[in-house]
């Protein structure tokens, strides 16, 4: 059989131009969402922007020389990472600035530059590239720097600066506890939650506490988490969850013993709940793929968050509860696949 | 309003082309007819070389029971048995040219004028397969298959597909709108081959101006259904579902949940075959996108170049992709050098900025195709298992259930071809099948 080309191009010149067909074939679908994963990484930049500023609002400058060390160091040490392996660039997709954001609200604003780097090295380069990169690390970055930061220096990582306004920062910081530290202590020196002092619960809401320079406001959090929810970046269920476990569980205890145990609205406002439920927990990578599987990743993130903070050495438990939890995603993913369309029942 | 779990909200295009009336794709000179036009066994050419020919006359013979012939799409001479490019597979496909001889003389006794309702379910299956009516949604399955359930199926449900869900294409809307009578008198020769007293025609809601004048015209046992515009709405199993609540089993056919669905244009065409013998040589097609200079709908032989539609619509402008169908499912071309097919629902002219062109990275397990999926799968999964090629894995992943609608692929924030690996996947499943 003769292979037809159905019409000879040599015969026409308009047909020539015709028959020179340049176009694109690839697989179906042809058409996608605008929203890549750079749109998303700076949606969830947008939405730390006000805990960021509370953060420099309170501590000053140098929690805005923590947060730019930070996010220098995260993107340069990427790039040299993929230079020095050979592999393509990636600091477009956003999610080296994210990291290194995300660290630095995670430390105290005191925190000497060294400590930054340092950080966002163990986070970027162990925690993320050695494991392949994006998408493919079972632990949170920053949160696998922050710990590894808190375990080997306890003391700067400790000290936490007063939280002052921006327009009454003194050279002399003085350093305090964080809320929690100061349940801790009270607990461990007293026997009771009522030495501890402080306990408010509006200046932990509004970031008039010491603590991570960006966890201080639990306001400003839940307005950027709310955000995220809203641009449907995140779902409501870690969050939601998540909080309501640790609110669940410390009231439960503080109904018991209201002298042993503080209530549950403190343990929401105080230390870095928020941050955790709405940024930490939620990255895509490092939680489970359903909303099931969200619901239980969540609610062990609750339970351990409680039980470290309540009776454990630490006065605050999210980052390991979270990266304990990380650990348990493909196990969670597996257990919780969705039912299929005609599953036989 | 009525619908299914998952899916996506792409936008819908449709303005384009959707106000602009059918007009008459006019006669060719030249007309490549694929011999396979349908999904099944394959079919054999009848004729030869300088044959005279008429209009509707039958070209090939269909080898099996799930199989059709295709028929002239008018009078002429055989000019020869070639092979040309399939718009599915992209593999050379024998094709019958045909020389028209500017008459367009209908075969003898065509067309007919006789009354379905008084035929036999047996004679209207058989004029149904003979008119070679297929699929006209884009699947191409034979009709008289599809309305003829083995004896132990109980089929208690006939959906007429008018959801037309694939951004772009209008096709099936103006049918509706211009020729009503046809759709719903098909719907009742089709409830008749299936001995049921009613049915449901299903439109999604951006199409009022359909769902009104179906509601209008209908008669009291075809009930007009509005559906929640979503894609995939129209994709047969979540039709059904949105309207019945049942879940067409893993692995199974709609018959196994007692339904049977039809497209509007189908149901057209059965009427031209049972009531006036016509076969399918001629279907409704919507040429649009933003890279074609006039977005028409057209009524188009079989047959027809995509060259003399594109030439008919203005050329192209700045085009950058070239589908027949729709941007969800369509298959893009890479020659103007091939036929329309019964199957072609439309076809679509995509710029470089409204298609898309940019390379994949690494998944970043948001879930968002989790979510999108129709079908309750994890194609996530199913994208990295393709990238290595682990099949097996895939199988147990659910690889077959897959509908391949292309959700998951259009919400991927990282841009994975998530419905390319599983064609992969499909493929390499199949050929390691075939090895044993």
């Amino acid at each position: 059989m003769k292979n037809i080309s159905a019409s000879n191009p040599a015969e026409d010149p308009a047909k020539e131009q015709a028959a020179k067909l340049s176009v694109y074939v690839s697989g179906s679908p042809h058409v996608h969402s605008t929203e890549d994963v750079p749109w998303i990484m700076r949606q969830v930049i947008y939405a730390l922007i006000p805990g960021a500023l509370v953060g420099v609002y309170f501590f000053g400058i140098p929690a805005l020389k923590v947060i730019a060390v930070a996010v220098v160091s995260c993107v340069v040490m990427e790039a040299l990472w993929q230079k020095l392996t050979g592999n393509p660039i990636t600091i477009k997709d956003g999610s080296a600035v994210l990291t290194g954001l995300l660290l630095a609200m995670n430390l105290p604003s005191g925190a000497p530059w060294w400590l930054v780097v340092i950080g966002s090295l163990v986070a970027i380069i162990i925690a993320k590239q050695l494991f392949g990169g994006i998408g493919n690390n079972p632990f949170n970055p920053a949160l696998v720097g922050r710990v590894f930061l808190l375990i080997s220096f306890p003391v700067a990582m400790t000290t936490w600066p007063e939280p002052r306004s921006f327009f009454s920062q003194a050279a002399d910081a003085t350093t305090g506890a964080t809320p929690l530290g100061a349940l801790k202590t009270a607990i461990f020196e007293h026997g009771t939650i009522a030495a501890a002092p402080g306990m408010n619960l509006m200046d932990p809401f509004l970031g008039n506490v010491g603590g991570s320079l960006g966890e201080i406001s639990a306001l400003a959090l839940i307005l950027g988490g709310i955000y995220l929810i809203a641009r449907k970046i995140i779902t409501w269920h870690i969050p939601v969850v998540y909080i309501v476990t640790v609110a669940v569980l410390t009231g439960i205890l503080w109904l018991v013993n209201p002298e042993g145990y503080a209530s549950p609205a403190f343990h929401l406002v105080a230390g870095g709940l928020m941050l955790g439920a709405f940024f930490m927990a939620t990255d895509m990578v490092t939680s489970p793929i359903t909303n099931t599987g969200k619901v239980v990743f969540a609610a062990g993130c609750g339970v351990i968050t409680v039980v470290i903070r309540l009776w454990g050495g630490y006065p605050e438990g999210v980052s390991f509860a979270i990266l304990i939890m990380n650990a348990f995603v493909p196990l969670i993913n597996r257990a919780t696949r969705p039912t299929k369309f005609g599953a036989v029942r | 309003m009525k619908t299914f779990k998952g899916g996506i909200h792409p936008p819908e295009e449709k303005q384009l082309v959707k106000d602009n009336p059918i007009v008459d794709f006019p006669l060719s000179s030249r007309y490549h007819v694929l011999v396979q036009q349908h999904l099944g066994a394959p079919a054999k050419p009848v004729v030869k070389a300088g044959d005279e020919v008429k209009k509707g006359q039958v070209l090939s013979e269909p080898l099996g029971f799930v199989s059709v012939p295709v028929h002239a799409p008018t009078s002429g001479r055989v000019k020869e048995i070639g092979r040309i490019v399939h718009p599915v597979t992209g593999l050379l496909a024998p094709c019958i040219v045909i020389d028209a001889d500017g008459r367009d003389e209908w075969a003898d006794g065509l067309p007919l004028d006789r009354d379905p309702f008084a035929m036999s379910r047996e004679e209207l299956l058989d004029a149904i397969k003979t008119a070679g009516v297929v699929g006209m949604g884009g699947a191409t399955f034979p009709t008289h298959v599809k309305l003829s359930p083995p004896k132990d199926k109980t089929i208690d449900t006939f959906i007429v597909n008018g959801a037309e869900c694939e951004p772009y294409l209008s096709s099936d809307h103006r049918l509706m709108l211009e020729q009503p009578g046809r759709v719903l008198k098909g719907a009742g020769v089709i409830m008749k081959a299936l001995g049921l007293d009613r049915a449901t025609i299903a439109i999604e809601a951006n199409k009022p101006d359909a769902i009104k004048l179906m509601r209008e015209k209908a008669p009291a046992e075809i009930q007009v259904e509005a559906l929640k515009v979503k894609y995939p709405q129209g994709a047969e199993k979540q039709l059904i579902n949105a309207l019945t609540g049942r879940e067409v089993p893993s692995g199974g056919l709609p018959m196994d949940v007692g339904a049977v669905v039809q497209n509007a244009g189908t149901c057209a065409a059965v009427w031209d075959a049972c009531a006036r013998g016509i076969p399918l040589i001629e279907r409704i097609t919507s040429v649009t996108g933003r890279g074609i200079v006039q977005p028409k709908n057209i009524r188009v032989r079989v047959g027809t170049l995509l060259r003399e539609v594109i030439d008919f619509c203005g050329g192209l402008n700045g085009a950058a992709k070239i589908i027949f169908g729709g941007p969800m499912m369509g298959i893009a071309q890479f020659t103007q050098d091939i036929a329309i097919m019964k199957g072609t629902s439309g076809v679509l002219v995509l710029r470089e900025e409204d298609t898309n062109i940019t390379a994949y990275s690494a998944c970043i397990s948001c879930g968002r195709c989790v979510e999108a999926c129709p079908m309750g799968l994890i194609p996530s999964t199913l994208s990295k298992l393709g990238e290595k090629g682990m099949y097996q894995k895939a199988m147990e992943n659910s690889l077959l259930d897959c509908v391949e609608c292309g959700s998951c692929t259009y919400v991927c924030p990282a841009n994975r071809p998530i419905v390319h690996f599983v064609k992969h996947l499909k493929a390499l499943s199949r050929a390691a099948g075939a090895k044993k």
